[in-house]
């Protein structure tokens, strides 16, 4: 009999949890890029296949977290911020998951070994580009409590910071980038064009991934602005 | 009087089996409006609902249902124009049950969503303007319920908005949400307290034989003070209750604890809700048996006239069986539909839904109680606090406005003619 309840039918499925899932599983994908590189370094290439394997079923994950968000999210609910931001957050999200998975699959299919002495920059690029990630979901992790207060006031502020932190950590990314891709500036006479060329992209992806992450903030900064 | 003379005990007996029926469908299927935002919000598990139901729904209806149960006895219809023939306000009302609670029937084995109210409105006005004659309906009464339809779920989300409105600003929006849940939400239940309290003593203790007199004048000034005692009283209790609340900081979510403040706060709106709803809807039931019973008993239409009690105790114990063997079932069901629904706005809701019928009970004005939920929960969304609404029950709604009335009429019309052709 309850099938024809006003009161039952009213209340849609909350958004909310499944964007935050979704993010949870994209910086999943993303974490595991250091073990990837470290296995890298060390030439341990049935570890970094492994790794591939777990983070292309991170981002499948997230493909299908994506869509079921998407499905849920018809025109016909009533939702306390814009739809389209919401639909325009997820699909950002998921560039993050995407962009390791790119990452991955580039480095392993060329089984590429960077230079030695790029290693150690190598390394805290990477993970500051996970660090920007984990902010990312940091801040989406407060949706939950952002809609508790109806989207106002001290909880406003607080994301908003937990933003800028999110800015300055992709800052930190975009400098890192300039200063690893002048080290290969210097090495890359030495080296074979054709690697080079792959280093300067899997540089700019790790970039992207980052600045990926930093557009999560920036669409829920314009979700929480009114 | 020589038809009910001769079938009067036949009537009765079939007033009371149909009034049963729809206080039995009642119980079933509109209590679980009122208490499943309870369930749902996790403030109340199904067995309390059912308890607090079952006790606030009798007394809802037993202390402050006679103004609703008066209209659709005899508020509708013109009772002048039945002086010369009661047995016609016997059989349309038994027609009016009959069909109320067929319709009632065939939409929830479909699956639609109605109204209790609005298809005993729609047939009591079938019977009367059909088989009785145009003239017959308060048709400026008619106007004033069906305005009231619109107007509640306004009232009751305008109302809603703004008791959250207050919550958001007050209690989750500071620096300590915890403790400011605890010093404010006594006031939330004085409110509940002082809103039940004053309904009873402007309403309903009248029939049950006590007056209340201060010496100050108006009914409504010795009133006053009473009911603020007695949302003091409640708002005492309930800060008892609170001080059991203890902070258990969780990493899911900073307002758990909060949270839990407000589910102490649903139990007293749940209270609140299914007084008002008690007092609005049993009506629905009883109040054709009433006219029934009344008319049989005087043999005339008798325009004023007490109700006797057991009228009451049919309605209420209906409503109770109705719950205890179909209602748990629907409060869970829709209990689990509406999760997303927190104590905090749950009780925002509910004491915006219940203020609105109320104050509907004590003008004698029958509405909707699910409607104006609906209207009061869409208050809590338009203040951003709900994560998802379905817009689309609200064209539901008006399909419901728009099919029930003229089924129940219909229906109501066919039954009419019935009994008009078997009793003569």
């Amino acid at each position: 009999m309850a099938r024809g309840n006003p009161l039952g039918n009213l209340f849609g499925r909350s958004p909310i949890k499944p964007i935050q899932e979704h993010m949870q599983v994209a910086d999943q994908a993303a974490q595991l890029l250091t073990a990837f590189m470290q296995a890298k370094m060390d030439d341990d290439w049935d570890r970094a296949q492994e790794l591939y394997q777990e983070i292309s079923e991170f981002e499948r994950e997230a493909d299908k977290l994506k869509r079921s968000v998407r499905r849920h999210l018809p025109k016909s609910l009533f939702l306390p911020v814009p739809r389209t931001d919401l639909l325009e957050l997820v699909s950002i999200q998921d560039q993050v998951a995407n962009y390791a998975k790119d990452i991955a699959g580039i480095m392993l299919g060329r089984k590429m070994r960077f230079p030695e002495k790029l290693h150690k920059g190598l390394m805290e690029f990477t993970a500051a580009c996970i660090a920007t990630s984990n902010q990312a979901l940091s801040a989406i992790n407060e949706l939950d409590e952002l809609l508790e207060v109806g989207f106002t006031g001290r909880e406003v502020k607080r994301v908003e910071n937990m933003i800028k932190e999110l800015d300055k950590l992709e800052a930190r990314t975009d400098k890192q980038a300039i200063v690893l891709r002048g080290k290969l500036f210097k090495l890359e006479a030495d080296l074979p064009p054709v690697d080079v060329m792959f280093y300067y992209q899997v540089i700019g992806l790790l970039g992207s991934l980052a600045d990926s992450a930093e557009q999560v903030g920036d669409r829920l900064q314009i979700l929480i602005a009114r | 009087m020589n038809i009910i003379a001769e079938h009067g005990d036949l009537f009765l007996i079939m007033a009371c089996c149909f009034g049963f029926f729809m206080a039995w469908g009642i119980g079933a299927n509109d209590v679980a409006n009122a208490m499943g935002t309870s369930v749902g919000s996790r403030a109340l598990t199904i067995k309390q609902a059912i308890l607090i139901a079952m006790v606030f729904e009798f007394a809802g209806a037993y202390l402050a249902g006679g103004e609703v149960t008066s209209t659709i006895r005899k508020g509708i219809i013109d009772p002048s124009a039945l002086s010369d023939n009661p047995e016609l306000m016997v059989y349309g009302m038994l027609s009016a049950l009959l069909a109320a609670g067929t319709w009632l029937m065939i939409a929830s084995m479909k699956g639609w969503p109605v109204s209790t109210t609005h298809s005993i409105v729609g047939a009591i006005v079938g019977f009367a303007a059909v088989g009785i004659s145009v003239d017959a309906v308060h048709w400026d009464k008619v106007g004033t319920i069906v305005m009231s339809w619109v107007v509640s779920p306004v009232l009751a989300g305008t109302l809603s908005f703004g008791l959250f409105m207050s919550v958001k600003i007050l209690i989750l929006d500071t620096e300590d949400p915890f403790h400011r849940a605890k010093k404010y939400i006594p006031a939330y239940m004085w409110m509940v307290g002082f809103m039940i309290s004053m309904v009873t003593l402007l309403k309903g203790l009248k029939h049950i034989g006590v007056e209340v007199d201060l010496g100050l004048g108006s009914k409504f000034a010795n009133a006053l003070p009473v009911a603020a005692v007695m949302g003091l009283i409640v708002a005492i209790f309930g800060a008892f209750l609170l001080r059991r609340v203890k902070e258990a900081p969780s990493s899911e979510n900073r307002f758990g604890d909060v949270e839990r403040v407000f589910a102490i706060l649903m139990i007293f709106t749940a209270c609140s809700m299914a007084f008002a709803h008690g007092s609005n809807d049993v009506a629905n039931a009883i109040g054709p048996l009433a006219a029934i019973v009344s008319t049989l008993n005087t043999g005339e239409i008798a325009a004023k006239s007490a109700i006797p009690w057991w009228i009451l105790l049919i309605g209420g114990l209906g409503i109770v069986v109705g719950l205890a063997t179909y209602g748990w079932k629907v409060i869970s069901t829709v209990g689990r539909k509406i999760t997303e629904l927190t104590p905090s706005r749950g009780f925002a809701a509910e004491l915006g839904a219940a203020s609105t019928v109320v104050i509907a009970s004590a003008t004698g004005l029958p509405i909707s109680t699910t409607h104006t939920l609906v209207g009061a929960v869409l208050g809590v969304g338009m203040a951003r606090g709900i994560a998802a609404l379905n817009l689309r029950v609200i064209s539901s709604i008006f399909m419901s406005w728009i099919i029930t009335l003229p089924a129940g009429a219909g229906l109501a019309i066919l039954f009419f003619f019935f009994f008009k052709g078997i009793f003569g």
